[in-house]
This record gives structure tokens, sequence and C-alpha cells, in this order.
């Protein structure tokens, strides 16, 4: 059976592709290092649009209109210049409201680009520039150890690496944190605190790493400035004892959090880096796996949920779990030593 | 190459849902369409492959698998039509994987062509993320803005009755023109005019080079007093495979081997069911659901008539992070027989979000999802009733209308470890009143059979007659309004062998006369203090109800309509263990 796959890993070697949503400048070159927040590559667009209806404003038909505009599509304008002039007894003028652009005139109307956004199309890994895309972007190739997480509240950031936990079950709490912590990406097991959030903004810190988090957080924590990565998921379950060995070996080494929202479609992730030098690129990771006997697998649901273990037969047929559903399953030893059976389904391999 | 039905033996039917793609073959045997076997897959639309063909070949190879037969040549394509024992005749395809299709409403006035207009969106699997009317204060720019920023992938566009407004239209289409128009050329919506016909022309040739599909359907509103979404519907799906095709890798194949007969599952459920109610007593309506991961689906048809509600947002997959806006724990809490805290089912929310594919393994897991599937099929059917057509009968107003049969899908409910919990989700959820009986579709053929009944109207209606299906209950659920604890009915089921079983039935009792598949017998009901059991107030058919046997029997729900629940939490949770304990759940 296919089986969905999730990166832990010490040592591995990552390409990505950064693009940007519309044709913009590249702002970087190939064999460039740059680090998660640098921007790569940045275009401008109109904010927004005013219709000037020409037409309309001065009483006349949309084709006699097209000849009272005096401006071109393409043309900057100011805010006062003349947009379209009717002669007369009593000439009547039609003055841009504000600076923009025309972009488009016909059916008596001129339609105005004002304003100006600029998108930065930041770097969200740190690695090398291995090739640049024609207007739109880069590929990052990067070097180091790699968690994969499950959820992410949109922010990136990059700092020094900090456990705030000396075993796998320890929760995040606010009496933990001090001014010591600013700047610092914190590790710990999962966070049903609201006043760990509150306090670790106003340090602040540059992120933080949890195995899970309760979901009464999750409005708060869509709105700190700071990264927050979930590895495992939601409730109160430890830190997943892979990550947990891989980061607080890691510990106080620069890290790297992109904590985008999962997107299952594209299999865009919240990821945390560890850049390692490395004197010869690691072997890119498998993205699909097949389940089979020795495979090391995550127990994504309960009563084990976020569980490492080893697979170590697959069940033939259907078996009948606690719930009574009858469900292509495994014998999984967890690293614990338990020997527990899990529906396939819920089985991600970790590679 | 695909050819017609008609004529020709048999099927290979392919659905691809977001968490599993299912290949099912249906033959001639003994001069009968069969429902002979199905494969199943997980379905690979999504990342890593990106591509469903590979999916949809591991279903069929495990088809190939189960049946000996093969399907698939060396080179991976469909051998078709069949020959000397390998491949299939016909092949037909549905699809409902893939994230919401976000979509721009735009129509006139707010009770005219912009509701018909969403009741359209709400007929495929659509997220409706703005919408433009003449009631809308904002100015064009601000519209156009909205639809620079919102990226649709499809706009419905509709409004003016056939021969009347026609300027406000064309202002509108000014609007989605230029919209269009700065949109990159990548990034173009799909569009469906299906206003004003007189506008039609100048609506292709002014939009058709702005986006990236555009389809013309006669008006949905051709006056104030018509709705009739039936042929914008089928423009709508085939705009929908259209999208899909430029979004996700392998629907172009899938497509090619449907014979470019390609359509969104929802949309083949809701023809079925339409078909049935055709065929079945016009007096009831017919009423499917479904419920995946992708969307919650509610089919009902009335004589031919028929009112689909495509639900992504109450899917039980991804979309479940968000269940919440659309009801409350409480609500979901109510259904539960353990004692379950609400910030467990907030987490199981989340945690089921992450991974949509994952099965619940505890039976606190269990309680939950099956919870959640009352509520959203609860949720989801007081929405689409609010479409029905005026003439449904009701026992009363707000009540579920008579129908016979219920189909029931989705594997939440076939796929329950008990029988007795897969009826209770739907007693509760539905509420169903009258007598009707409750089929299971275990085997997800009903999208096959949707797809194949415009081209093969005989192998649905043989394979519905065939056993395919699992009759779950007779249910016989009188509406009266009384204190609980009165007696409400008399019922006496006479079997074929003369044998009797009675039934004094109190106001919110549950109970099971046994009545095993291949039996029959006949239901004599006496209402009491006016209870309507589908006849009208205290009325009985005094020649008795021909009953056939089912797996569960004939099952009285007299819990009363709509259901009231103790306050007391801990009776709340003993009264549904007591009612899964009558059922054999």
């Amino acid at each position: 059976m296919l089986a969905p796959v999730v990166h832990i890993l010490p040592l591995t070697t990552i390409r990505r592709e950064r693009l940007l949503p519309v044709p913009g400048r590249i702002a970087v070159h190939v064999d460039q290092r740059v680090n998660s927040l640098d921007v790569v590559a940045e275009a401008h667009f109109g904010e927004e649009h005013l219709l000037v209806d020409v037409a309309r404003t001065l009483g006349v038909r949309a084709d006699a209109a097209q000849n009272l505009i005096q401006v071109k599509a393409g043309d900057l304008i100011s805010q006062g210049d003349v947009i379209a002039r009717r002669a007369g007894l009593v000439p009547r003028i039609i003055r841009a409201p504000c600076s923009g652009q025309a972009i488009l005139i016909g059916a008596g109307q001129v339609l105005m680009e004002i304003g100006e956004t600029r998108f930065e199309l930041r770097a969200g890994i740190p690695g090398t520039v291995t090739r640049q895309i024609s207007d739109r972007g880069v590929e990052i190739t990067f070097n180091g150890a790699l968690v994969q997480g499950v959820w992410g509240n949109g922010q990136m950031n990059i700092g020094l690496m900090l456990p705030m936990l000396s075993s796998p079950e320890e929760p995040l709490a606010a009496r933990q944190l001090d001014v010591s912590l600013r700047g610092a990406v914190l590790l710990a097991s999962y966070c049903n605190d609201p006043a760990a959030l509150q306090t670790a903004g106003e340090l602040p810190v540059r992120g933080i790493i949890l195995g899970s988090m309760s979901p009464a957080l999750i409005p708060q924590a869509l709105q700190a400035r700071y990264p927050i990565i979930l590895v495992d998921g939601f409730g109160q379950r430890p830190l997943n004892s892979a990550a947990y060995q891989l980061l607080t070996t890691n510990a106080k080494c620069e890290t790297t959090l992109n904590a985008v929202p999962l997107d299952r479609q594209t299999g865009v992730r919240p990821e945390i880096f560890i850049p390692l030098q490395v004197t010869q690129e690691a072997p890119l990771p498998r993205e699909v796996e097949t389940l089979a006997p020795e495979q090391p697998v995550r127990l994504r649901r309960d009563p084990h949920a976020g569980a490492i273990g080893t697979l170590i037969s697959l069940r033939p047929g259907l078996t009948i779990m606690p719930s009574g559903l009858r469900v292509a399953a495994a014998e999984v030893r967890l690293d614990s030593g338990e020997q527990v059976l899990a529906p396939l389904a819920n089985l991600e391999v970790l590679w | 190459m695909p050819g017609s039905l008609v004529n020709t033996d048999s099927l290979l039917a392919v659905d691809v849902g977001t968490v599993t793609t299912r290949a099912a073959l249906f033959d001639v045997v003994e001069g009968f369409y069969r429902f002979i076997a199905s494969g199943h897959a997980p379905t690979t639309a999504a990342a890593p492959f990106k591509d469903l063909s590979e999916g949809v070949r591991q279903a069929i190879e495990n088809l190939q698998i189960v049946t000996r037969r093969k399907f698939l040549g060396e080179d991976l394509r469909l051998i078709m039509p069949a020959n000397e024992g390998k491949g299939v005749d016909t092949f037909a395809a549905t699809l409902s994987a893939g994230p919401a299709v976000k979509t721009v409403v735009v129509g006139l006035l707010d009770d005219v062509s912009l509701e018909s207009t969403l009741r359209l969106a709400r007929t495929v699997y659509t997220r409706v993320v703005d919408t433009i009317g003449l009631n809308d204060k904002r100015k064009p720019e601000q519209q156009i803005d909205s639809l620079l920023r919102l990226q649709p992938d499809l706009i419905l566009f509709a409004g003016g009755t056939d021969n009347g407004a026609t300027r406000s239209v064309e202002h509108l289409m000014e609007t989605i023109g230029l919209a269009c128009y700065l949109l990159p050329a990548e990034k173009r919506p799909a569009l469906l005019f299906a206003g004003n016909a007189k506008l039609a022309e100048k609506i292709k040739s002014g939009l058709q080079p702005l986006t990236s599909s555009l389809s013309v359907s006669p008006n949905l509103r051709p006056n104030l007093e018509t709705e009739d979404l039936q042929p914008a519907q089928h423009a709508l799906t085939k705009l929908y495979t259209q999208i899909r095709r430029g979004q996700m890798n392998g629907v172009d194949e899938l497509n090619t081997w449907a014979g470019d007969t390609l359509m969104p599952t929802a949309c083949a459920e809701g023809r079925i069911i339409r078909f049935l109610s055709q065929v079945y007593d016009s007096r009831k309506g017919i009423l499917g659901v479904d419920l995946g991961a992708s969307a919650a689906t509610v089919a009902a048809a009335f004589g031919g008539e028929l009112t689909l509600g495509v639900y992504p947002q109450l899917g039980l997959g991804e979309g479940l992070a968000n269940l919440l806006r659309y009801t409350s724990l409480e609500e979901i809490l109510k259904w539960i027989p353990l004692d379950i805290s609400a910030e467990a089912v907030q987490s199981y929310l989340h945690q089921k979000s992450i991974y949509p594919t994952s099965l619940p393994a505890t039976p606190e897991d269990l309680a939950i999802e099956q919870a959640l599937a009352r509520q959203i099929l609860s949720v989801a059917l007081n929405s689409v009733a609010k479409d029905f057509p005026r003439r449904v009968r009701h026992a009363s107003p707000g009540l579920t209308p008579y129908f016979e049969p219920i189909l029931a899908g989705g594997s939440v409910i076939t796929r329950a470890p008990a029988l007795g919990q897969s009826l209770l989700i739907l007693l509760d959820a539905i509420q169903p009143v009258g007598i009707t009986t409750i089929i299971l579709d275990q085997n997800n053929l009903l999208p096959a059979l949707g797809a194949a009944a415009s081209r093969n109207s005989i192998l649905p209606v043989q394979v519905l007659e065939s056993g395919a299906f699992l009759g779950l209950a007779t249910v016989v659920a009188p509406y009266v309004n009384a204190q609980l604890g009165t007696p409400v009915l008399h019922g006496r089921l006479v079997y074929q062998n003369g044998n009797e079983s009675r039934l004094d039935i109190k106001l919110g009792a549950l109970e099971v006369l046994p009545l095993p598949v291949g039996q029959s017998g006949r239901l004599y009901l006496q209402p009491l203090h006016h209870a309507d059991v589908g006849f009208g107030p205290g009325q009985t058919r005094d020649s008795g109800i021909p009953v056939t046997g089912t797996a569960l029997g004939v099952v009285i729900d007299a819990r009363g309509r709509p259901l009231r629940f103790p306050t007391d939490a801990e009776r709340r949770r003993a009264i549904i263990k007591k009612w899964l304990w009558t059922l054999g759940g």
C-alpha cells in the first residue's frame, strides 16, 4: 500500500523552487548562498484600481467620450492631471483624483492602477541558489537536517534553537520564559498555556517548535508575529521521539522555521531547517513509499498518535481494531518497546 | 475507443474520491446486469504524485486481482472494447478529488438570479468566495480588485429574464471582462453564463478571449416565476471537468477513457436519485446522502425534480478544521455516548483535518467520528431543505419530508462496525418521518450507476434490484404532538408463515421487529393520539403495509420529531447507549 512520507532527517539535500505569483525581477544569482529571510525575487503590481467613467461624467456617449480622453494606456498620471476635456462655452475637465498609471482605455472609461504593492519573495529555505527560473524565481538547494511539521502559523524566522524540555513530554509554560530567551527559537513538547505564547511574543522569541498544541490556542498562534510549527498535531501529545532526538542534538544551532500552512495538494508543509556544512551532498529524500516491514513509521492517530516505531509486519486481510472497524493493519514496535496494531491508513513512513 | 453503453455488456466505472479511488465492474450475468467486484487504491491526485492516474491504475489492478480479468494492457492503457476475456466494453468515471472550485457568483437581484446562481453553485464542488450583484454597494473598480485578489477558478454569471434587463447585465459583464483582462493569462477563470438569452452572443464575443473556458447555457431564470437549473447544471458539469483538467494531472486521460463523459461524483449521484424518483412512488421523495472526505452531498428528488446540495465545507476530511463555522461543539457533543471533553473533540477536528485519510482506531475516536457524521448530515440536510419544492409533503413544517427510500453512502456510515450504528447515524441525522426503507450503498455504486444512467437506463435498474445494495431497515417514524411516554402506536407484523409480532409503542421508544432478508410480511399500524405515520394524523392503511426483509428488520422510531435529549449529560449518554443497544450497535 502506498504510504505518505514525512521527513525527519539528520542530513539530507532538499531542492525547492521559489516562484513569484506574477513575473518580476530575480534578485540573486546562481551559486549565491542565501538564508531563508533573504529576498530572492520581487515583483511590483498595482495595489488597487480606479475606473474613471468619462462618458457618464461628461454626459456623452461612450464613442464620443473616447475622443475627449487625453491620456493613453501606459501613461503615468499625477494627481490633478487632465484625464479628459470637453470643449465648449463651459469647458468641462476631468482630473485624476490621485496618481497612478492608465492601464486600459475603452468604452469611454479610463482604468487606472493606483498605489503600488511590492511583493518580496523570500528564500524560505537556507541554501545555495542552484537555478534561476526566468522572471519567476529560483531553485534553492539546502543541505542539513530537516524536520517536517503538520501545522504552521504562516510566519518565518531564524534563530538559535534552545530546547525548553528535558524530556519529550515537558510542556511549555510562561514561567519558563525570561529575557535570556529573546531572539531564540524555542523547542518544547506541547503548549496549552495562552500566557506562554503571549510572553514569547513579548520577549520576543524568533519561533517556537512544538510537538502539539491545544486547538484553543489556534487564534492566538495565528496572530503571533513569530513562527510556530507543530510537528505532530493538536492536543497534548509529546514531541515525537525522532524529532526530539534530532532537534535536541542540534541545540543552539541556527535554525530556520518556515511555518507555512500545510497544503496537501501541492505538498507544501511547515519545515524546520538546520543547515550543516557538507563535503558531499546527501541523497535527496524519497517522497513516495510502499509500506513494508522494517520501515520506520509514525502513528498519526490515537491511541499512539505521534509515536515512532518500526513496522514489523503487514497483517493479511482485515483486522478488527478496538473501535470495531475492520481495516488493513500492521504490527508496529514502538520506540518504547511496546508492540501495537495500527491501521495502515494511520501510518506514515519516516524518511 | 469509448463506445456507447447500449447494446454492450461490461462496464468499468472509476470514482476518484479525495481519499480513495474505486474501480467497480458491472457485467451481464444470466441476462441481467450485475455488480461483479470492486478494487480500491489510495487517490494520488495530491502531492507527492500530483497525478490521479497512478491511483486509478492501482485500483484497476486491484480489481484485476479480484476478478482475475485483465483490464489494462502492457502499456497500462485500458483494453476497450473487451476482447477474448480481456478488457471492458464501456468505461465511466466520476471525480470528487481536489479542493473545492473557487467560485464567484454574479447576478442581478439577490432573491432572483443571485439566489438561483448560488443554488447552481451548490450542485458541484464549489466554494463561493464572493457574490456580485445590483445591490452590491462596492464600486466597479472595487469589484474588479476583489476578483483580482481572489483569482477565482470559476465565475457563475446570470441575470436578467429572457428579453428582460440587458444594461445592468452588460455593466456586470464589463466589470468581469476588465478583471479577467488584468489577470495573468494562466490565472483567468472559466465562466458560465446562464442569464438573459438575448445577451448570449455578446457575452461569448466579449468574454471568450478573456476566460480560460466559456460556456453559455439557457437562462436559469427565464422569467421571474420560473427557475430551471437543469441546463445550467449540465453545462456546469462540463465546465467543472474542464477546470479540473487544467488543475489536476490525469483528468484528461480519465476523461478520454470515459469518452468525454467524466462528471463530478455528486452530479452522478444526483442523476441516479432523480432517475429513481421517476421509477418509484412519486408521492414521496427519494433521498440520497453521501458523506465523504471531500464533501457532504444531499440529493433529494420529487417526481423527477432534483434538489442537489454539495457541501465541500462539510466534508469529513480537510474541511473539518473549519467545521465549527457551520455548527457548534455542543451540537456535536450531544451525539456522543461516551464522556469525551469538548477539547478532545476540537483536537479531533484538527487532527483529522491534517490526516484526512486516517481512521478511528479507538472507541472514543469512533464515537467522535460518528457524532460528526450525524451533525454534518443534519446541517447539510437542513441547508438543502430550503431548496425543496414547495409542494413536497411533510407531517409538519420544519420536519423532514416523506422519503421512500433513503439511500446512504460514505464509509463512515456504510463501514461502521455494526449495522445498528449505521442506522442510528442515519435516523439521528435525517430524522425521517412516516414509513421508509433505508438502503446502504456499501460498494459506493451510486456514482457509477449515475454516470452510466444517461447511456444505459437498464443497467442502474437491474443493478439496484440485484442485491448489490444492502437493505438496512424498514423504518416507521410516527409524528405526534404528545408527552414522552404517551402510547402512540400499536404495531403488528404478520410474517409470511402467519406468525405475528406485536408492539405497543410509547413516545420516546425505539423498537425493532425482526424481519430477516429473504422474508416478507405485512405491517398493521394503529396510530394513537393522532400520530401520523405518513397517512395523515391518526390515519392508517387497514389492509396493512407490505414489508420485505432487511438486515435489521422493521424499526419503529418513536423517539419524537425533532429529537430531544435529556439536559443531563449522563442521562443523555445513557439514552444514546440504549438506542445503540436496541439496534444491536
